[in-house]
């Protein structure tokens, strides 16, 4: 269960605001109900400029209602130019806090509200403007970069509290790495410091390769067998016994007692020997 | 002690309350009567036999013999003792089959073979209908010569859909392939008769039948191969080492017995009950889904969607009447997605996140149930007012948003 504060709580209970403007003068809609949070925000100005009237309509969980109801309370009365500064994690904090899970909750409100001023203004969504990072939430590198930036965010896990990407299938998660190096400008460092750890596959094929030539050929041609490299996946080295071998009933024990321990000890110790089918 | 407000407890597949019963016959053991099972000792050797009765008592729920039964520390131990001790069996075969809907002491279990067992291992999860039910030609047709074990749940714990794990481990033993089910949602609530059965290893938890937390049992058919998790002492004949949770084990065993007394009344004033509630709230509100097979399903449990909301905004409003209630929502699963047995049985976006779990025991009475068709309609109504989605032409996603999603 959420830890939520009472004032999320008493916004969700008792939501302001709830509905639409009929005659807004911006309406600004996030979110699907694929995603499991959506948002659609209406604004009226009055004649001095202000926002007059906001209204909310909201489908998710506790904290994206409370979050929507704490918006439309905060804008009120604000110019348009005043709006645009309140950031997520205003209405986080006007809510006396949100688990860092439900940040994407604040995130959204103020993305309806971004949406709302372009409608009203005739511009295109700023933030929908980027590319689509992360294809299960729809996502763009310009709503990551700026959550990076406002929120201190320091791994892909809190990139994906506070917008979601990542959070589906996992696909997006080393474009994100990425983009998280990108702003934290470790970038530069990077490269210097990997190479020299890790074997490549095609360092790890070539040294297995030559081992089977070295030793582990001469060793089975002895009785009649052979073997033959298929695949390298990660560390799982897939082979093929050949002649003799191939037939032998304790090709498995030869593997695993011999092969295995011979990749492990000469190659890398994590190596896995899998016979081909 | 907090002083607990009365709760209408409609969560009984996620825990359950120990029994009175059970907490009574449990209780000396957590005083005076604190001997070693194994000592030689008579003091000791008392609660060695109160062990004894508390195994016959788990066997004969479910019609096996006490050599049988090897207490563990919880379900999920004994689905990772079985479904490893079966690898062991056959080390040269590396393939196993199982379900998309598997509970996560399976499922994360089998997509972490590689690395706790250093072989690369070929998982079948078999697919659902829009119903939960597989498919039992393609269950057939996904065994081979290289299947080690078959492991499939005997009740889903969030629909109940219950599959046909008898006959599908008739198949499995025709072809010398080892079965475990999951029983961990059936125990006690459906009749389960090991003794005609070609089931091999069957899965038990503590606290889904009115014992406590902390305490489970494997079934393990005589005769079948099998290797310990936990290595140890002598305890449980070598097959899991360490000093036995002797107190919750004979809670266990109690529970077990009054389980295998109640059969009846769980199949037939608790479903009665399920049953109304279930036919209360889909014909009092509209855009109501049942999840799961309407027949083939324990007599505990309901799983509804409804529509157009969300499932914790549900679940916070039930809890303000002190109803207690799960959901297979994003928010409520801990991740960002709704549960991966509802997306397993394709059920639309539109409803997956607004799907509500309501599970029921012997402890459940119709004034409750009565409650709950009572302010259920209220609270939908209410998030439904709020709801973009709600009475709108565009049921789906809604412009601005990059979200490609297809929902309809
Ligand atoms: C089907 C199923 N399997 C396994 C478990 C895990 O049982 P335990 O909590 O005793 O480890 C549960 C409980 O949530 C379950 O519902
Ligand atoms: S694309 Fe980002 S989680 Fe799937």
């Amino acid at each position: 269960m959420w830890e939520y504060t009472d004032k999320v709580r008493e916004h969700f209970m008792n939501p302001r605001n709830v509905g639409e403007i009929p005659d807004a003068d911006g309406i600004g809609e996030v979110g699907s109900l694929a995603c499991g949070d959506a948002l659609k925000l209406f604004i009226k100005l009055g004649p001095d400029g202000r926002i007059a009237d906001a209204k909310f309509k909201t489908f998710g969980c506790a904290s994206a209602i409370a979050s929507s109801s704490a918006l439309t309370e905060m804008i009120k009365g604000l110019t348009l130019e005043e709006a645009e500064k309140i950031s997520n994690e205003d209405i986080a904090e006007e809510l006396g806090g949100l688990p860092k899970e439900k940040m994407h909750c604040s995130v959204m409100g103020r993305e309806a509200l971004e949406a709302a001023i372009a409608n009203y203004r005739g511009i295109p969504i700023p933030m929908a403007q980027g590319e689509v990072v992360c294809e299960c939430f729809g996502v763009t590198d310009l709503e990551i970069r700026r959550a990076i930036h406002e929120s201190k965010l320091k791994s892909v896990e809190e990139i994906t509290n506070f917008t979601k990407a990542g959070g589906g299938c996992g696909r997006c998660h080393e474009r994100l790495e990425e983009i998280l190096r990108e702003e934290r400008q470790e970038i530069k460092e990077k490269p210097a410091a990997e190479p020299a750890k890790k074997l490549t596959n095609i360092q790890k094929i070539k040294m297995i390769e030559e081992l089977f030539e070295r030793e582990i050929r001469p060793a089975l041609r002895k009785d009649g067998g052979d073997i033959e490299l298929v695949d390298l996946d990660g560390d799982f080295v897939t082979v093929a016994l050949r002649g003799a071998c191939g037939t032998c009933k304790k090709a498995n024990l030869t593997l695993k007692e011999y092969v295995e321990k011979k990749l492990r000890e000469q190659v890398l110790d994590s190596l896995v020997v899998e016979e081909a089918h | 002690m907090a002083n607990t407000p009365p709760v209408i407890y409609l969560d009984n597949n996620a825990t359950t309350k120990v029994d009175p019963a059970v907490l009574e016959a449990m209780l000396p053991y957590f005083g005076e009567l604190y001997g070693n099972p194994s000592s030689m000792h008579s003091f000791g050797g008392q609660v060695g036999r109160t062990l004894a009765d508390a195994r016959q008592q788990v066997a004969s729920l479910i019609g096996a013999t006490s050599e049988e039964i090897i207490f563990t520390s919880c379900g999920t131990e004994s689905d990772s003792t079985a479904i490893l001790a079966a690898l062991q069996a056959f080390p040269e075969k590396r393939h196993i089959v199982t379900t998309r809907v598997e509970h996560p002491a399976v499922k994360h279990l089998c997509e972490h073979l590689d690395r706790l067992t250093g072989h690369k291992h070929r998982v079948t999860k078999l697919p659902v209908d829009r119903d939960g039910l597989l498919d039992l030609e393609q269950y057939e047709a996904a065994l081979n010569d290289d299947t080690a074990v078959v492991s499939v749940m005997w009740a889903n714990n969030e629909t109940g859909v219950i599959f046909p794990v008898e006959e599908m481990a008739k198949i499995a033993k025709n072809r010398g392939i080892l079965f475990h089910t999951d029983a961990v949602q059936a125990v006690g609530k459906i009749p389960i008769n090991m003794a005609v059965s070609a089931i091999d290893f069957l899965s038990i938890s503590g606290h889904k039948l009115h014992a406590p937390k902390g305490v489970g049992a494997l079934y393990v058919r005589k005769g079948a191969p099998f290797a310990p998790l936990i290595i140890g002492g002598h305890q449980e004949k070598g097959r899991r080492g360490g000093t036995e949770n002797v107190t919750s084990v004979i809670g266990l065993g109690k529970a077990c017995a009054l389980a295998g007394a109640r059969m009846e009344e769980e199949n037939g004033r608790v479903r009665q009950l399920r049953d109304k509630l279930e036919e209360g709230l889909l014909s009092k509100i509209p855009n109501a889904i049942l999840n799961g097979h309407k027949e083939q399903r324990l007599p505990n449990t309901t799983n509804i969607s409804f529509e157009y909301v969300e499932g914790e905004s549900i679940l916070l409003h039930l809890d303000q009447h002190g109803i207690c209630a799960s959901s297979g929502s994003a928010c409520t699963s801990g991740s960002l997605e709704p549960s991966h047995v509802l997306r397993a049985m394709g059920v639309p976006f539109t409803a997956a996140h607004g799907s509500v779990r309501l599970s029921l025991s012997v402890f459940n009475t119709e004034e409750e149930i009565d409650c709950v068709i009572d302010k259920m309609p209220g609270i939908i109504a209410k998030l439904r007012e709020m709801s973009p989605f709600w009475r709108s032409s565009h049921q789906g996603s809604v412009g601005g948003a990059n979200c490609p999603c297809e929902c309809s």
